[in-house]
């Protein structure tokens, strides 16, 4: 108990606190300090927790829902003053009308449903609290780096505004502790809107036009999920009496549905799903810090996680069924996105939503076969895409762009980065990596509950192999000779990396472990029964891992055995190793450029026939909670 | 694993090149015959491979091999876990990971020509895939398993219940033996730089390696296609056979096509023939 509220008050202290002291030294520290305490305590939640099973936590209630009701108030008027101020009014008139209307609700007749618990803790909040703590301070300790270069070698006209981004942050991590060891649904609906709001903050930090477009556009979305969540509460509580997580799983059905759909629709649109997907993809402009923040521990994993919470409910309905198709039209539409971008960052933006797709996916299915893929997909997904993220924006600073086709021969030019990178992609789709394991349950999962499904994943899939590996490929191919760069890198962004590489692999090894004392006891709690996957395949899957480990072994025979000569241009070879005569004689150099497949799978097609799906489906959603 | 396992997998690893390069050879001899030609003797494959072997090592990266000995070793390992019994769908896992060092070998080479084709092979592995798992979620849903031994001893005839599966899978067996009309990445015949693409800077050793591996693919390939008839043997030989002559036949009349078609077909059969067949299913088994 004390830990927990450790969890969520010291981050918020530390942000206040940073926001006072005057001394940029001393700040730094602190920062430094803040995340690495902030680590521990999610371990040692881990270490104490270990053996029990599902607790509640009993809180005075009466005061902090006072205090809450008036900062809800006051980012409310903010919200409202920024929206008028950049004539942004759909934001202000979003947060004005499910403020209004849950501080009404709450001061009318809030206190006739009593929440018995306000706090909770289980082994999903243990796996959350792992991602956002341990992750999240990793990204916290590399941001102190590299925002310091970002301001003095790379971004000299920005205003220095890191005296409020700290702070932004931790609170961010704060108020995604409160999410995830809230009971109280008024409690998990206020720290869901402080979410929204840092990310607003965080989106616009560089205040240009484009940043501030985009972080409209995110708090918009966000808010709209919001006032979905705000009238699902108010329902939930006026005619059934629910105000707690608990008792919405306890309860019957039948009633409840249209309250379950609402949660969903708020968890869809912070997840990012289609059609809501435009503000994840918008959000790219922050700092790479902030997109790590965004796409892998925080904000869009608030998201799954409120649907995931809604599994059990969701099963075996036809609301279940409509929010599985969801994810699953994200999933297939948003990777064939992905092939045609040639933007690093977009690239990841749009296969993070893919993965959020396939989580969602699992938690409309509800079964728990696949309860148990999307909580193993939530654990990969965070660790692969902050270091994909990472490592992105390093190599951004050193190459001054973000496009994949300048990234050809980074194994020579930035060879330890690129390796990560390497970790990192193959962490996101290949087997025996951590994605693997999870989509071959996705898989199982959907064959034995509605084979219609697998269609989205089986197709889905064989686009994430495409655009991956061509990335991969474009990493280790060395045409020109080029110089070493990768100096300038201070320690403070090479040890995150470091451990997430090392994370991202030891995941795959250890992943029986992680399953058997989380996941599975989490499945348990709810199900009464789990999935595992048989010993026979773990040993197969180790045995493919340690096989791949091996890879960099060969290197010991580099260069022995081999004549080099120059790559076959057609017989035209000129003098240098990579020019060639044309027909006319004259010399060209080679060019290698991937295949993008632009005119063939063009983003705004696919974004508007995934917008009309989804829209048609959210649709039918409302209309299925009345079957 | 228990020992029976080990003697499967350690057959498979000695036997599967000797029948993968009869195979190659009976392909030509057939071919020829087809081209009215008197073609080359049964054994040609093992010499070229042999002759290979003694071939000077030419590269342009240096560690361009690599990732062929990596492919190799994961073709052998796909094909091992396939007949030793193993889970369906990583048995697939497995054989993207080979095709994955296969493409990155082509990446490293930093050849114009190896560079296209990888992209090439890139987009058919997209094309294949889904059929395949397909494939897999069909026998599951006969057999209620996904592990080999399972499905190969079920006692159903798999190709009654999965008709549309198993002629969606017989098209995209083209793109996996390499035949034309989908021989975009990587073809036997040498017509043109581009066609011999994604081997283009690859000799001596390393050819040989890709050319074993090949042999390896293509018997844990028929591997699958007997999959379907498991439950008799003797017809299930027949029909490998069949398939196999048909898909020489085929190489031998098609000319090839161009990528966009290999990836919307085989796409397209995917989604008819693959999901008709496992929505129908579906229904009759509810």
């Amino acid at each position: 108990m004390n830990l927990l509220l450790f969890l969520i008050g010291f981050p918020l202290a530390l942000a206040i606190v940073l926001l006072i002291l005057p001394w940029v030294g001393l700040r730094r520290a602190l920062v430094r300090i803040g995340a690495i305490v902030l680590s521990i305590a999610t371990i040692s939640l881990l270490t104490l927790h270990f053996s029990k099973d599902i607790l509640y936590f009993d809180l005075g209630s009466g005061l902090i829902n006072k205090a809450m009701i008036g900062i809800e108030a006051l980012v409310c008027a903010y919200i409202i003053y920024m929206s008028v101020r950049f004539k942004k009014y759909w934001a202000g008139i979003l947060s004005l009308l499910q403020t209004a209307m849950l501080i009404v609700f709450e001061l009318s007749q809030g206190r006739a449903a009593h929440v018995e618990h306000n706090l909770f803790i289980d082994k999903f909040s243990v796996i959350m609290a792992l991602v956002a703590g341990v992750i999240g301070s990793l990204i916290v300790l590399y941001a102190t780096g590299y925002m310091q270069q970002f301001h003095h070698s790379y971004h000299k006209g920005l205003k220095d505004q890191r005296r409020v981004f700290f702070p932004v942050i931790f609170t961010f991590l704060s108020a995604m502790f409160g999410i995830i060891f809230s009971n109280n649904l008024v409690w998990l609906y206020f720290f869901w809107e402080i979410t929204t709001l840092c990310s607003f903050l965080l989106i616009r930090y560089k205040k240009t036009a484009e940043a501030n477009e985009n972080s409209f556009r995110a708090l918009t979305m966000n808010l709209l999920g919001g006032l979905g969540f705000a009238a699902g509460i108010i329902y939930l509580q006026h005619f059934f009496g629910i105000a707690g997580l608990d008792q919405l799983l306890m309860a019957n059905k039948t009633g409840i549905m249209l309250g379950v759909v609402l949660l969903c629709f708020a968890g869809l649109t912070k997840s990012a799903q289609l059609p809501f997907s435009s503000w994840l993809v918008g959000a790219m402009v922050a700092p790479t810090p902030v997109s790590a923040l965004l796409h892998s521990t925080t904000m869009v994993k608030a998201g799954v996680y409120l649907v995931l919470r809604m599994a059990f409910v969701l099963q075996g309905t036809l609301c279940g069924f409509l929010v599985a198709l969801i994810g699953g039209v994200t999933f297939i539409i948003s990777s064939l996105i992905a092939i045609s971008q040639s933007d690093a960052k977009k690239v990841l933006a749009y296969s993070t939503i893919a993965n959020l797709g396939l989580i969602v996916l699992c938690a409309g299915i509800g079964t728990y076969e696949a309860v148990w893929a999307g909580l193993m997909l939530i654990i990969f997904h965070a660790l692969a895409k902050c270091l994909l993220f990472l490592c992105v924006g390093e190599v951004e600073h050193k190459i001054h762009s973000r496009n994949i086709e300048d990234m050809e021969g980074l194994i020579v030019t930035m060879p330890k980065l690129s390796i990560m990178l390497q970790i990192g992609i193959a962490g996101m789709f290949l087997a025996p990596f951590g994605m693997l394991i999870s989509k071959w349950a996705v898989l199982r999962a959907l064959v034995d509950t509605n084979p219609l499904l697998v269609i989205f994943v089986v197709f889905g899939s064989a686009a994430t192999v495409f655009f991956w590996v061509k990335w991969m490929g474009k990493l280790i191919i060395v045409s020109h000779p080029k110089p070493e760069m990768e100096s300038g890198i201070s320690r403070w962004e090479w040890t995150p990396l470091v451990l997430l590489s090392l994370l991202t692999i030891a995941i795959c090894g250890f992943f029986p472990l992680v399953s058997s004392n989380l996941v599975e006891p989490y499945v348990i709690e709810i199900y009464g029964k789990t999935f595992t996957m048989s010993a026979g395949n773990i040993h197969i899957m180790s045995l493919m891992l340690a096989m791949v480990m091996l890879f960099p072994l060969s290197f010991f025979n580099y260069g022995k055995k081999v004549k080099v000569v120059d790559a076959y241009l057609g017989g035209a070879n000129s003098e240098s190793r990579t020019e060639f005569s044309g027909f006319r004689g004259e010399v060209k150099s080679i060019e290698l450029k991937n295949y993008y497949l632009m005119n063939y799978l063009p983003e705004s097609k696919l974004l508007r026939l995934g917008v009309l799906v989804t829209v048609i489906f959210m649709v039918l959603m409302l209309g299925a909670v009345w079957i | 694993m228990d020992l029976k396992a080990i003697a499967i997998v350690v057959s498979y690893i000695i036997l599967a090149p000797v029948a993968g390069g009869l195979l190659a050879g009976i392909d030509r001899v057939i071919s020829a015959r087809m081209q009215a030609r008197r073609g080359p003797p049964l054994l040609q494959p093992f010499y070229d491979v042999f002759k290979l072997f003694n071939k000077e090592n030419l590269v342009v990266r240096r560690s361009q091999n690599f990732y062929i000995w990596f492919f190799l070793a994961f073709v052998i390992f796909t094909g091992a876990l396939f007949f030793s019994g193993g889970d369906l769908l990583l048995v697939i896992f497995a054989l993207t990971l080979s095709g994955m060092f296969f493409v990155l070998a082509g990446y490293k080479a930093s050849s114009p020509y190896s560079f296209v084709a990888s992209q090439r092979e890139l987009i058919q592995m997209m094309a294949y895939e889904p059929m395949v798992l397909l494939c897999a979620v069909g026998m599951y849903m006969v057999t209620r398993s996904f592990y080999v031994s399972d499905i190969a001893f079920s006692h159903k005839p798999l190709i009654i219940y999965l008709p549309a599966l198993f002629a969606g899978f017989v098209y995209i067996l083209a793109i996996k033996l390499r035949k034309s009309p989908f021989d975009l990445s990587l073809s036997h015949h040498a017509h043109q730089e581009l066609v011999q693409g994604m081997t283009t800077e690859f000799s001596g050793r390393a050819l040989a390696m890709i050319e074993i591996a090949h042999w390896y693919e293509n018997v844990f390939i028929l591997g699958f296609v007997y999959l379907f008839v498991a439950n008799n043997p003797l017809a299930g030989l027949a029909v490998v056979s069949a398939i196999y002559f048909f898909m020489i036949l085929v190489d031998n009349t098609f000319a090839r096509m161009k990528c966009r078609f290999a990836l919307e077909s085989s796409w397209a059969m995917a989604l008819v023939l693959g999901l008709g067949n496992i929505l129908v299913l579906f229904f009759i088994k509810r």
